[in-house]
């Protein structure tokens, strides 16, 4: 479980974060929702330490990770596994090299033990017979599979997607948006999502933070969401529901 | 007051890289990886920068030299000490810099802007002592032997210019250049060579590891690097002639 407690954050003049509190639950989908721009990016960023707030704190089962010392961040960030916006693959590296990096960097398998873990990993995201390729010769979606390969590798307790559908197909979206679900419940991992998406929200949302203009404007279960009232909340639905 | 900003940054940023390493054995392999990136990779531009930078030097200082009570070997001398002294160590590395310096930079801040550093920073991996070290490291050792071969095959390009137009024999050459040989004279280099090779590998990767944003910025970071490292290597050559010579 993963807390967030009086955060603040802001770029020279403009406060990007207000007073953020939410909590995100292990073996769900916590999606963090809201316009672009709104200061998604940002949180997931400061949860994973690549920013740090102005105040506030980030628990990992009770531990802050902006107060605690570097080797027992060292230890947090080796349960935390993310896939990014663009899948950050490492262009230099095979699809094979890249999910078995963190294998290869924090764990003491031999060779063959790494390549099995591998396999299993490109298996579970449905992407066989891919080792050899680099990242630039395999699709957005493909890139994807590995960046979530990649992510779960190393059997974190933390899966971090920020925006993992933005710039798929509709069917690839939902594949990947499924996968993420399936994962989450079969190793019970606390995952966030950010996405400005409803159409993921509907499909695999359990608990849904919905940040408006640096702001939280709701925390709760998707049906409390659904049936908030709340005029930000029903625009977003509105606009969803008309897509659908 | 940005100047001392950027430099304190950079200070920073060396100082980052050393941590404990996750692997030492992947650290390792990385920096004979990029040794033979900036090393062997680099052999033929300065084969080329050597043998026409000791050629050019051979027909100009014999150019320069009219006096016919002048000895001719004097012109192995000059040319010798000046491809020891100057040319393979700095005309060398200011080429290098434009070579290996956008290189470094151009990938790093590539890495930057498409969130591979992010990735692996969140992974807990110290990326700067990832990424830059190996790359320094191999920088200063491997930019020192290129700069021998450039001494060796300058010498020798200035002696193949001598007889191929005639100035003076190949034996006066080499008399000449034995004569004023003094081994301070590499070891002067050799200091300036590892100075210059550290100036290049980390500027280039302080470049490019604050590079932000897209595509043009990664090639403005580029362009710094190779123009930041060459006027600090000119900066350095003043300095390290100044007190060691």
């Amino acid at each position: 479980m993963i807390e967030i407690q009086n955060l603040n954050k802001s770029f020279g003049d403009k406060d990007v974060l207000r007073n953020i509190n939410a909590t995100f639950y292990p073996g769900q989908v916590n999606v963090v929702i809201g316009a672009s721009g709104s200061g998604k990016s940002v949180l997931m960023k400061c949860m994973v330490g690549l920013v740090l707030p102005d105040t506030g704190k980030i628990l990992y089962k009770g531990d802050d990770f902006i107060d605690i010392d570097y080797k027992k961040k060292k230890e947090i960030r080796k349960q935390i596994g993310m896939l990014f916006q663009g899948a950050a693959l490492f262009d230099s590296l095979s699809v094979e090299e890249n999910v078995e990096f963190p294998l290869k960097m924090f764990s003491d398998m031999s060779r063959e033990e790494r390549l099995e873990r591998v396999n299993f990993c490109l298996q579970r995201v449905k992407l066989e017979n891919a080792n050899k390729l680099f990242p630039s010769e395999i699709s957005g979606g493909m890139k994807k599979r590995v960046g979530i390969a990649r992510s779960i590798a190393l059997n974190p307790k933390y899966l971090f997607c920020d925006e993992p559908n933005s710039g798929l197909d509709p069917v690839t979206a939902r594949v990947i948006d499924l996968l993420l679900k399936e994962i989450t419940e079969e190793y019970n991992i606390t995952t966030i999502m950010n996405s400005h998406d409803m159409k993921t929200l509907f499909d695999i949302g359990d608990n849904v933070t919905f940040i408006y203009k640096g702001d939280l404007e709701f925390e709760g279960t998707f049906e409390d969401f659904r049936n908030s009232g709340s005029p930000l909340i029903e625009e977003f639905l509105a606009a969803s529901y008309f897509q659908r | 007051m940005l100047l001392f900003y950027n430099f304190g940054r950079y200070l920073l940023f060396l100082a980052s890289m050393f941590s404990k390493p996750e692997k030492i054995g992947i650290y390792i392999s990385r920096t004979f990886n990029e040794m033979v990136s900036i090393g062997i990779n680099s052999l033929p531009i300065v084969a080329v920068i050597a043998l026409f930078s000791g050629g050019v030097s051979t027909i100009q200082t014999s150019y320069q030299l009219i006096a016919s009570w002048i000895s001719k070997t004097i012109i192995g001398s000059i040319v010798s000490d000046t491809v020891i002294l100057e040319f393979a160590p700095t005309i060398t590395c200011l080429v290098l810099a434009g070579k290996v310096g956008s290189s470094i930079a151009s990938e790093i801040g590539t890495m930057k802007v498409s969130e591979q550093i992010d990735a692996l920073e969140v992974m807990g991996i110290n990326s700067t002592g990832y990424l830059a070290l190996p790359k320094i490291i191999a920088g200063v050792i491997m930019i020192p032997m290129l700069i021998i071969i450039a001494m060796f095959l300058g010498i020798w390009g200035g002696m193949m210019a001598g007889v191929a137009t005639g100035i003076l024999p190949a034996e006066s050459f080499m008399e000449g250049a034995r004569s004023s040989f003094k081994t301070f004279n590499v070891v002067f280099a050799l200091i300036k060579a590892t100075s210059f090779g550290f100036i290049i590998t980390s500027i280039s990767s302080f470049q490019g590891y604050y590079t932000e944003g897209g595509a043009l910025e990664v090639g403005r970071s580029s362009t710094n690097a190779v123009v930041y490292s060459s006027v600090m290597i000119l900066c350095a050559d003043y300095l390290i002639a100044q007190l060691f010579l």
